[in-house]
């Protein structure tokens, strides 16, 4: 892959479910250490527009190649591990935050210490004895911040992020948002995220602005 | 031995036993009349039809028409399993392919260990036996993955979206639907004699046969019914897992 070709294009995406479109043709090209913010109204189709980035969702038509290639061409575990996407309002699965924080490491047959993960949570401000609390009794932020670290395990490429800033307090927004924007910065990572948060879309480098599928085609802006 | 003919009079008088049923049903509204009916004839003429075949097989005496016969009871606890499928489609294979695997396993262990001998007038009892308990815990599975998959959508996908198989994704909600399907078999096994006198028992014993020998038929029936649910829920499990998920590993809307 030479320097200047995108880490991500998607061309004319789109999707309709029982003859309703959810998705209007999207297309948008990522580079390494790039974020994009997507916004527009609820509807437009953000949240299916990165799940079909993620290939949770299978589009109708047009095409996603990573790293120039046609993502139908790679093994689908492995291109998820490569862009993974953050879920707006996570429900965590397993008994506990343990098994949230260790699927990651199992699946590349590895077992995490259990003060790397602490270290992680405590990155995002979460204490060291949430580590075996139940899913179940956790706040939709935390359950947020777990989520995220979920991501991070092992850094992918891309990180897709709906709107997982959404529960959170201003103080932990800003440990979110600063944790994202180090990696970006450092490690290289791009990252396409949905917010509606007015502080986030000012800070954004590039915006990309869905419209409802019936009004027409998206529009970027820088 | 005692006498255990039950005289065609007594037969009738006991439908009365129905007119029960059918009074409450209509007395209560519950608009069942007809399905009792419909239910009852069936069973009366597909008891008379099975009462005579099994008579003629049991004459026959010929292994590969007793094959046949087992053959048949298992493709029509498929069928009736298959009710069950709903989104898991190929519904049918699977049911047949579990609950005949079960049976065969169950019936060979049994065969082998001299408990039964391959005579019609065991083997198909026997394997009655089997493939209804298999089927009744085949259509739970069915219904658990069915209820569990549309119930865990989002927790599936925050699983693949961090890279996992789809077998890794599906492995808690499988457990889960396999204890599901076989908690009735399991329960039963229990409170066996305690609750119940089950079939095998009562049959042994109304045909005059000692209650201590006729439970060591209950034992052995004990015993295969929990080994055929175990075994068919689990091959029907991992069967229909794969079902719910695309090519792509992307679950099915």
């Amino acid at each position: 892959m030479s320097a200047d070709s995108p880490l991500l294009a998607v061309q004319d995406v789109t999707l309709a479910v029982q003859g309703r479109t959810l998705l209007a043709p999207v297309s948008l090209q990522l580079y390494a250490g790039e974020t994009l913010l997507l916004t527009g109204p609820s509807g437009s189709g953000k949240s299916t527009l990165l799940k079909i980035i993620a290939s949770l969702l299978e589009p109708d038509s047009g095409q996603i190649l990573f790293q120039q290639r046609d993502i139908h061409t790679l093994k689908v575990e492995h291109y998820r591990q490569q862009v993974s996407y953050c879920f707006q309002t996570p429900q965590l699965f397993g008994d506990t935050v343990y098994d949230n924080l260790a699927l990651p490491w199992q699946l590349r047959q590895q077992q995490p210490s259990r003060e790397q993960l602490v270290a992680a949570l405590r990155s995002l401000h979460l204490s060291a004895d949430m580590l075996d609390k139940n899913v179940a009794g956790l706040s939709g932020g935390e359950k947020q911040r777990v989520a995220l670290l979920r991501n991070l395990q092992f850094l992918p490429q891309i990180l897709l992020l709906d709107e997982v800033t959404s529960a959170l307090d201003e103080p932990n927004k800003q440990r979110v948002n600063q944790l994202i924007a180090a990696l970006v910065a450092e490690k290289g990572l791009a990252v396409i995220r949905i917010s509606h948060d007015v502080q986030e879309i000012d800070a954004a480098e590039r915006i990309l602005r869905l419209t409802p599928p019936a009004a027409g085609e998206q529009h970027e802006s820088a | 031995m005692n006498q255990h003919n039950i005289s065609d009079s007594s037969l009738l008088l006991s439908l009365m036993l129905v007119l029960v049923a059918l009074l409450i049903s209509q007395k209560e509204k519950l608009g069942m009349s007809k399905d009792i009916l419909w239910s009852v004839t069936r069973a009366i003429i597909q008891l008379v039809i099975v009462g005579y075949v099994l008579k003629s097989i049991f004459d026959v005496n010929n292994d590969w028409l007793t094959l046949l016969m087992v053959l048949f009871i298992c493709v029509n606890a498929a069928l009736n399993a298959r009710k069950r499928s709903r989104q898991i489609d190929h519904g049918f294979i699977i049911a047949l392919v579990a609950i005949t695997s079960g049976t065969a396993l169950t019936l060979t262990v049994l065969l082998l260990s001299g408990a039964i001998a391959f005579v019609p007038m065991q083997v198909i009892p026997i394997s009655g036996m089997i493939a209804g308990n298999a089927m009744v815990a085949v259509g739970l599975c069915f219904t658990n993955l069915n209820q569990r998959f549309s119930d865990n959508q989002q927790k599936i996908m925050e699983m693949l979206s961090l890279g996992a198989p789809i077998k890794r994704a599906s492995a808690g909600l499988m457990r889960d639907s396999i204890r599901a399907a076989m908690i009735p078999t399991v329960d039963g096994a229990k409170t066996v004699g305690l609750v119940s006198l089950p079939g095998m028992m009562s049959g042994l014993i109304f045909a005059g046969i000692d209650p201590v020998k006729a439970i060591k038929y209950q034992i052995m029936v004990t015993f295969m019914l929990i080994a055929t649910a175990s075994l068919s829920t689990i091959i029907a499990a991992y069967l229909s897992y794969r079902r719910f998920y695309t090519a792509r590993a992307q679950l099915k809307p």
